[in-house]
């Protein structure tokens, strides 16, 4: 009886959770259907010319500029974060590793309004030495990849953890170093879970709004240089919701539609590569 | 009891074996003989898991374990300082009582030790590896798949497929730790067969709570309880004319 009153609940939990996604799916379709069909394809996909007030709307140079920095700030924070991950496990004395480990969970945590509080106040300026006007490609690079580390951190401590006891213990009898353990023993082991781990790492960039919007410059451009402004297509969303109306709106919600399908498209890539 | 006419390849002089205050091993005296299988028997917690890991210094890495005494290897104590505990490890191989193959493939797993070496040639690696597997009696079983994951394969050939990572390296040594106890009895003969093959080659420890694994596939025995070696000699001896009466309540099955 009890089994089946949890199994109720958590079923009914479950399909809500599916039709929300759904739902919110299918509101995108709809708030963007006249632009989808109203509009060619090349219009919106692949030009870079955004000018609401003339009628231009192409997107393309804005997802090209998500792409760009979720992509690099990813290239920064995986490798970095599998690094220290791995040190962390593997050499890191207790009284590092722990407090280290608590405080990547407190940075995975700290609203991302905070950290772009932070770029905009301290890296900005910075940059602004270097590469004038400062809030440009490679700022919104860094402080993205400033928010991924902790969860590439946390993800392949966790990973690391899962590698059995007894084949450390066979690498140990067959007198492998630490490094040569690493790589021969738990790299095999762990690298699938990492793989989903950065994946899932590069949704939540691609979704990443407000610390990107502070400190990108928001100017819309190709991507074709660390050092100049660029608006995302979160960013772009964020900034002209609030007044958009007509096909300008419904270019919008498309450009969401679009977000939401990239990240569902990471989702199943995980997903396939679990069971692979 | 000294070995007559035997090779002394291994001698146990006064270990004494502390995890923090407990004494697990306490005065143990033992000589192992070269190329004869000497088995470890005796009721869980005995010590005779904790003696064999002192054959390959794997106790090292257990922060409150403190050694006190010698092990002599081929008349060097493998406790002094300077010893290469690299070095100790490839010449004392050593297999668990669970399969413990790395996550590659068939192959791999059978180079990895010379991979560690440096040996880079295809062809020295290729016959180490069909050589090994001979050795572990698997050759047949794996020969058409040694590209597959090691994970495919059963328990009992998991078995075969670590002994014969062991013994790629060519070692003097193997410690084999309860190594068939996790296996079937039809893998657990197939070990057993192995072990009378590998002894022309290598000088075998093994711990087993099998007594009838001890019987059969051993020519020295030893028995431990609480941490003291009670009883040491001739297999045969130990089983059939024990001379301690703790010998013969365990053998006899009065407790353990």
């Amino acid at each position: 009886m009890r089994d089946q009153v949890l199994r109720l609940i958590t079923g009914l939990a479950a399909l809500v959770a599916g039709l929300l996604l759904l739902l919110i799916l299918a509101e995108l379709v709809r708030a963007s259907w006249p632009a989808l069909t109203g509009l060619p394809v090349k219009a919106w996909l692949f030009s870079g010319h955004w000018a609401p007030g003339d009628g231009q709307f192409g997107l393309g140079a804005m997802l090209a500029s998500s792409l760009a920095v979720s992509v690099l700030a990813l290239a920064i924070a995986a490798p970095a974060g599998i690094l220290i991950g791995a040190w962390l496990h593997l050499s890191a004395p207790a009284w590092i590793a722990v407090p280290l480990r608590a405080l990547q969970g407190v940075m995975a945590g700290i609203p991302s309004v905070v950290y772009g509080f932070w770029g905009l106040i301290t890296l900005v300026p910075l940059v602004n030495q270097w590469a004038p006007p400062g809030a440009v490609l490679i700022t919104a690079v860094l402080v993205l990849a400033l928010m991924i580390l902790p969860l590439s951190v946390l993800v392949t401590d966790a990973a690391l953890h899962q590698v059995p006891a007894r084949s450390l213990q066979a690498a140990r009898a067959l007198a492998l170093s630490r490094w040569g353990t690493f790589r021969q023993v738990m790299w095999p082991t762990v690298r699938g879970s990492i793989a989903s781990g950065v994946v899932l790492q590069f949704g939540r960039a691609l979704g990443e709004t407000l610390a990107v919007l502070m400190v990108a410059g928001n100017v819309i451009r190709w991507p074709g240089s660390l050092t100049e402004p660029v608006r995302t297509i979160t960013a772009n969303i964020a900034l002209e919701m609030g007044y958009a109306s007509g096909l300008h709106s419904q270019v919008l919600f498309l450009s969401g539609l679009i977000l939401l399908l990239l990240v569902m498209a990471c989702m199943l890539l995980v997903r396939g590569g679990l069971r692979g | 009891m000294s070995l007559k006419n035997e090779k002394i390849k291994i001698a146990v002089n006064d270990l004494n074996l502390f995890y923090g205050k407990d004494q697990a091993l306490k005065g143990v005296n033992l000589e192992v003989a070269e190329n004869k299988v000497t088995a470890f028997i005796g009721p869980s917690g005995c010590g005779k898991s904790t003696l064999l890991r002192c054959f390959n210094r794997m106790n090292d890495l257990v922060d409150i374990c403190r050694i006190e005494g010698e092990i002599m290897l081929d008349g060097e104590n493998i406790y002094q300082k300077g010893i290469d505990v690299a070095e100790l490890r490839r010449s004392v191989g050593m297999v668990f009582q669970k399969p413990n193959p790395f996550p590659k493939s068939i192959y791999e797993n059978v180079a990895y030790g010379l991979r560690l070496q440096g040996v880079k040639s295809k062809r020295i690696l290729d016959e180490a590896v069909e050589e090994a597997l001979q050795g572990a009696a698997l050759w047949d079983e794996v020969k058409d798949r040694l590209d597959v994951n090691a994970f495919g394969l059963s328990g009992g050939q998991q078995q075969r497929l670590v002994i014969a990572r062991a013994i790629a390296i060519q070692p003097d040594v193997l410690l084999l730790d309860e190594p068939a106890s996790a296996l079937d009895p039809i893998s657990t003969l197939k070990i057993e067969e192995l072990i009378h093959q590998l002894k022309e080659r290598f000088t075998i420890l093994i711990v087993t709570h099998n007594m009838q694994q001890a019987a059969r596939v051993s020519d020295y025995t030893a028995f431990m309880y609480m941490g003291d070696m009670v009883e040491f000699g001739k297999t045969n001896d130990i089983f059939t004319n024990p001379t301690k009466k703790q010998t013969e309540d365990y053998i006899t099955g009065r407790y353990g």
